[in-house]
Formats: C-alpha cells, sequence, structure tokens
C-alpha cells in the first residue's frame, strides 16, 4: 500500500478538497465518503493521502481526494508542497483533479477567502463550499452564498460538517453540469500576489457587509485559563496524569483478556496437532513462535486504543496545540519545538505510533530528532521486564510513605526521560545550533470532539498499527523460533534445549563481552529474543531456566533469579532495559519513516552503547555500595 | 507611532502596518502574510510566556496564532 503510486487511475471523475488547516476539510471529508476511505502515502514521501469515494443523488461514483491543509499555494511543508503540486498537475502518480472543493470556514473568511482566489487562477472548474455556516450565524456573521457565489463567479454552498447540514445540497451540487464548468482562460492570467488578493478580499467583505473583524470570541474565555502561565501547564500535567492512569489502569482487564485468548489459542492448536509426534517442530513453531509473536503484539492494542483515543479527542477539541505552545519553552532548551510533545508522549505506550506521529513536524530536523528520542521513552513493553526484576530484587517495603518499589519503577521512567533530555541537549550542540525554527502555529478555535471523527479517525490509526507491526513481528518471531530451536538439542543431553540452539550459542558468545556489567549466560541469551520484542525476554528467561510457559512460570521466575543472581546484576539489567535494546518493529518503521538504515542503524549504535555504559556503571556502583 | 508586535501590550487593540524581517529567514513575509499578516489587519497579543514573553498568543484578524519572538518582531503594528 503505502508509496505505490498509482499510475492506472480508477475510474470516476477526481475531486480535490481544499482549505486551510482547522476549516473542517476532513470532517466534511468523512462526512461525503462514510467509511469508504483508503488511507495510504503520497509517492516518495510520508505525507498522509486520503482518498475516498461518494455517491451523487444520480448514482454517479466520484473520486475524492483530501489533500492536506494549506494556508497558500505557496508551500512552507512537505504537505503544502503536495497540495499545490498536485493541483498543478505535476505530484508524481496523482491526476489533475477535475474539480476544485474549496472549503473555508465562513466565520473565517477574511484569511480563507485568499486561498480561494489564488486557487481560481490554476483554472480548475472550482466549487466554494461555506463550511462551520452555524459558527458564523452565532457570531452574528452569516454569508449569503448566493451573493458570495455572484461575486466569486463559481457556485457557494453553505454547510455545516459535523452535524450534516447542507450536505446533501453539496452532493445534488455534483450531479449539475455547471459546476463542472471550466472558468474562463483571462481569470487565470493574473500573476500570484496575496496583498493584491488581500485588498479583492477586503472589498468583497465590505460588499457582504461583514468586514469587521470579529474581536473577542467565547473561546477566549476558556484560553484565559489553558493558556493561563501559572494554571494551564498544571492542567496539562493534570490531564496526562490522568492519560496515563488511564493507559495503565483502564487497559489492565482487556489486556488480561487478550492474554488468556492468545493462550487459549495456543492450547487449542496444540491439542490439534498434538497427536502426531512427527508434527512436533510445526506446533512448536505455530503455539511457540506464531500465536505466541502476534498475540504479544496484540496484548499492547487496548493501551494503544486508550492512548489513540485520548490524543483524538484532544486533537478534536483544538487543545494539542495549546499544550505545545504550553511546551514550546522547555523543548526549545532543548532544540525542539512544542510539535515533538505529541510524539513523545504517544511513545510511552509504544515508540512505533510515536514515530508515526512525528509526520505532523514540519522541520526535517526537529523531525528526525523527534524521531531518535522516541525509543528513549519507557515504553510499555518494557514493563514485565521491569515488574519482574522489581518483584525479585526491590523488597516490599515503605520509605517515607510510598512503596519502594513503586519508587523504583517511577525511577526508571525518570531516568529514560532524563536520558532523551541528555541526548536531545546534546543533538542541539551537534547539529542544527542556533537553527531558527519557525513556530507560527494555528490554535483553532475549540471545539466539541465529534464522535463519528473521533472513532473513524482511531479505527484508521489501528489499522496502520496493525498492518506495520502485525507483518514485520510474525516475520521476526518465527526468525527468533528459528534461531533458539535449531538445531536440537543432541541425544542424551541435559539441559535445557535453548542452550543447544543457535540462539543459545549465541549467547554463549556473548557472554565475556557482558561479563564485565554482570550478565551471565542466560541473560544474554534471554536478549536475542528481547530483540524482537522487549517483554519477549521475560518468556525467553523462563525458558533458559527450564520452566514451563504460563504466568505461574513467571512467578517461580521471580524467586529463582532472587536466588541465583546478585543485586547489582539485577539493577545493570535494569538499567540496561532503559536504554536498550531497540526492538527490531521500533528500527524497521524508523528506516521507513527517515527513509534509510542510516537513522535506525546510528541510533541502535548509540543506544546500545548507552545501555552498557549505563548498566556498567549500574553493576559497579551497586557492587561498590554493598560491598 | 508604529512598534513591533512583540511589543504591543497584552490586550492593546493595533492594526498590522507592513512586515519587516531584519535579517530574519526572507520567507518569513510570505508566510507571515499567508496566515493573516497584511496591512490594515487588525491584531492583539493575548497571552505571553513567563520569562521573557516567547512564545506569544495573537490574534490576527479571526484566527489566533502561536508566535516566536522573533517572529512577531517581524510584524510592524499601529496602536489603534
Amino acid at each position: 500500500m503505502q508509496t505505490a503510486p498509482i499510475h492506472v487511475h480508477p475510474p470516476g471523475a477526481l475531486l480535490a478538497l481544499l482549505g486551510n488547516p482547522n476549516c473542517g476539510k476532513t470532517a466534511l471529508f468523512n462526512r461525503l465518503t462514510g467509511s469508504r476511505q483508503k488511507v495510504a502515502n503520497y509517492a516518495g514521501v510520508t505525507v498522509e493521502r486520503k482518498e475516498g469515494r461518494l455517491q451523487t443523488p444520480q448514482g454517479r461514483s466520484l473520486r475524492l481526494l483530501d489533500l492536506p491543509g494549506a494556508y497558500s499555494l505557496a508551500p512552507r511543508s512537505p504537505d503544502e508542497r503536495i497540495t499545490r503540486d498536485v493541483l498543478a498537475g505535476t505530484a508524481i502518480g496523482e491526476k489533475r483533479p477535475d474539480l476544485i472543493v474549496a472549503v473555508v470556514d465562513a466565520s473565517r473568511l477574511r484569511r480563507q477567502l485568499r486561498l480561494v482566489l489564488a486557487a481560481q487562477r490554476l483554472g480548475l472548474p472550482m466549487l466554494v463550499v461555506l463550511n462551520m455556516a452555524d459558527r458564523a450565524e452565532q457570531l452574528g456573521r452569516a454569508v449569503d452564498p448566493q451573493r458570495l457565489a455572484e461575486r466569486l463567479g463559481v457556485p457557494v454552498l453553505g454547510t455545516v460538517a459535523t452535524s450534516g447540514r447542507g450536505v446533501q445540497a453539496l452532493q445534488a451540487a455534483l450531479d449539475d453540469p455547471r459546476t463542472w464548468a471550466h472558468p474562463p482562460a483571462a481569470a487565470s492570467a493574473c500573476a500570484d500576489d496575496p496583498a493584491a488578493d488581500a485588498r479583492r478580499v477586503h472589498e468583497l467583505l465590505v460588499e457582504l457587509g461583514i468586514d469587521d473583524s470579529a474581536g473577542a470570541e467565547a473561546g477566549d474565555r476558556l484560553d484565559h485559563w489553558v493558556l493561563h502561565p501559572v494554571i494551564g501547564p498544571l492542567l496539562l500535567a493534570a490531564l496526562l496524569f490522568l492519560m496515563f492512569q488511564a493507559v495503565f489502569a483502564w487497559a489492565e482487564a482487556p489486556m488480561g483478556w487478550i492474554e488468556a485468548g492468545t493462550a487459549w489459542v495456543g492450547e487449542w492448536l496444540g491439542a490439534q496437532l498434538g497427536e502426531q509426534a512427527s508434527k512436533g517442530w510445526l506446533r512448536s513453531l505455530l503455539v511457540d513462535g506464531v500465536v505466541a509473536g502476534v498475540g504479544g503484539v496484540l496484548v499492547f492494542l487496548p493501551q494503544i486504543l486508550i492512548l489513540f483515543a485520548f490524543i483524538l479527542v484532544l486533537e478534536d477539541s483544538g487543545y494539542l496545540p495549546r499544550a505545545a505552545y504550553l511546551l514550546d519553552r522547555l523543548m526549545g532548551g532543548l532544540g525542539l519545538s512544542g510539535r515533538s510533545f505529541i510524539p513523545l508522549l504517544s511513545s510511552y505506550a509504544c515508540a512505533i505510533p510515536g514515530i508515526l506521529a512525528t509526520r505532523s513536524i514540519t522541520n526535517p530536523r526537529d523531525r528526525w530528532v523527534t524521531m531518535a528520542l522516541t525509543p528513549l521513552m519507557t515504553c510499555s513493553a518494557r514493563l514485565p521486564v521491569y515488574a519482574l526484576l522489581i518483584a525479585a530484587f526491590v523488597p516490599q517495603r515503605e520509605l517515607a510513605g510510598f512503596s519502594l518499589q513503586g519508587l523504583v519503577m517511577f525511577a526508571l521512567y525518570a531516568v529514560g526521560l532524563l536520558g532523551a533530555m541528555a541526548v536531545a541537549w546534546l543533538l542541539k550542540h551537534l547539529s542544527g545550533a542556533g537553527a531558527v525554527r519557525t513556530l507560527m502555529m494555528e490554535l483553532p478555535a475549540w471545539n466539541w470532539p465529534h464522535a463519528p471523527n473521533v472513532l473513524l479517525g482511531l479505527w484508521q490509526r489501528t489499522l496502520i498499527f496493525l498492518r506495520r507491526v502485525g507483518g514485520i513481528i510474525l516475520l521476526l518471531t518465527i526468525a527468533i523460533w528459528l534461531l533458539s530451536s535449531f538445531p536440537a538439542p543432541p541425544q542424551g543431553a541435559s539441559g535445557p534445549a535453548i542452550q543447544y540452539s543457535l540462539a543459545g550459542q549465541l549467547g554463549r558468545l556473548l557472554e565475556p563481552l557482558f561479563a564485565p556489567i554482570g550478565f551471565n549466560w542466560q541473560i544474554c541469551v534471554a536478549l536475542v529474543p528481547g530483540l524482537a520484542a522487549r517483554e519477549v525476554a521475560v518468556s525467553a528467561l523462563a525458558t533458559v531456566y527450564a520452566l514451563s510457559g504460563g504466568d505461574a512460570a513467571a512467578d517461580q521466575l521471580g524467586g529463582l533469579i532472587a536466588g541465583q543472581w546478585s543485586l547489582a546484576t539485577a539493577m545493570a539489567l535494569l538499567a540496561w532495559y532503559v536504554f536498550a535494546p531497540q526492538c527490531i518493529s521500533t528500527l524497521a518503521t524508523l528506516r521507513r519513516e527517515s527513509g534509510g538504515w542510516r537513522l535506525p542503524l546510528g541510533l541502535a549504535g548509540a543506544y546500545f552503547a548507552l545501555a552498557y555504559a549505563a548498566a556498567w556503571l549500574t553493576y559497579r556502583l551497586t557492587l561498590a555500595l554493598l560491598g | 507611532m508604529s512598534q513591533a508586535l512583540d511589543e504591543l501590550p497584552l490586550q492593546q487593540a493595533a492594526r498590522v502596518t507592513r512586515l519587516q524581517l531584519d535579517g530574519q529567514p526572507p520567507e518569513w513575509a510570505r508566510q507571515l502574510a499567508d496566515i493573516g499578516f497584511t496591512p490594515g489587519e487588525s491584531v492583539q497579543v493575548l497571552r505571553r510566556a513567563p520569562f521573557g514573553g516567547d512564545p506569544l498568543v495573537v490574534r490576527v484578524g479571526d484566527s489566533r496564532f502561536a508566535l516566536r519572538r522573533a517572529e512577531a518582531r517581524c510584524v510592524r503594528v499601529q496602536a489603534a
């Protein structure tokens, strides 16, 4: 799917939705196409391409392209460049649209009509949609579509995309041949001049009697508190706290169901194949490899869904750019802008959605730095490893009224965050020092989140996540299974099978490398499958210690390693997992999004070194302190 | 008397007179104009971040934008 350019254009005329960011364009797109949407990328760039189909009342099937939001046809970001190129007919693999549907926020005509004027010069048939007509009415600045249509010389319709008002009339207008009429050639002759356009818009608005500027709006009162220098950050902190609570507390039950479901499927499959001994390897591949591997990814779906739901609601309401404003100074000190905040936040559930979310960062340098930081955010796959080691080695007692185990867990999160800040600070001084970063970020009007939009967004992002991760995880779990199963143990072998496999041999080979940081060969073996997904390290440890699978094994494992490992080894392993290893799906996503191997390989090397240093320091310090 | 937008007192209504880049990236002129900073447009500073007032929240026409101080400094305004 992603980047394959569509050179054979599907049948049906192509409509392109053009508009400023935050004009309700995507809500209108959802309203017109429903769930008949295809989300992919434009050829060669990671700009999201959304295409859908719609049916006119007379039964014509049309293609609708939701162009990236743009303030003008002079591009300032890769997104806006796509918009210009598609409209000009120069985008690779894209057909030039047959009709421009220019969407404007009816309550913010002054700026938005300039884009309409610029688009008119392209010489394509055009239809103007006055969206958010209800808000313009509330503000006492209702626009008469008929009068505007006469002035502009193109059809104009009023809509409210979120409620569906005017959408039928819009669909009916697409059956009217006059909508598709090409404008007279003279109209496209004038040059592109923002000042002239501004004067023309001013004249238009004076004629329509709505030139007075709005001044204060109801949303300003809310902004007074949300953007307040003291209350604003407190509110943001409270929101983040709630979000984390939700991600970890609410997801617990569904995660349990998925684990139980995976175990059940594994057992069922095992029973089906269990009869023939010759099929033993097949059973092992399917049960221990495929089912366990896919289940290991699916188990994070509830957390990711909750996180995405929060982010989508915040996005739909208009809060996200405000949060970015509040954090801009803090992030600026680290050489980033407020826009990096959402990707980093998402990475606490999983780095992969975090890396995908960096697409909204327009500055290329900021984007790769943000991508580089995502693996340092404590993703939820580290939790099982942390939980195992903390339960085994940290005594259950209170320290100043807090649980000591909880404090250690918090410290691990904090160390990850501090590490990320240190890396960002370092990168600021190594690259792009003194570089000017533009902010110019719109704070859109406040909106009640629109449930269908949020649900549709949730569905699309989930699909993308599953597709990205499903394929690679499946492949890797099979590869890791092969490594840990072959060659089979020799006749009369006494140790666990994994000890004789390639993975086991690799662990032995790695042992001298990891001995200085206190890792024994069992840990080294577990690190290998831990590359596929961090939490797999726990079950791999259980396998190495020749325990049977399931929850009971993890419990027993805690007691076992508490007896066999030194505290220093356990602490070193915790420190190791704060920084490394990057799971292979993260590296694969980094390769795809950064467009090459340089970033993922560089990061893997750098964080490996960082993890080694941190583990060494922890090991030596713990040994020195405890004698 | 014309002044830079970043020095306009909070809530003071003003109008844009012109854009003056003073060594900032030349593309800013077009970008600021595109988001609404054109001569005659009404502007108002709504919020300033604590410690140095960077970034700031500005109302321009009917929209609200967060701008860096350096960006706001390119916009010359006349208090109304």
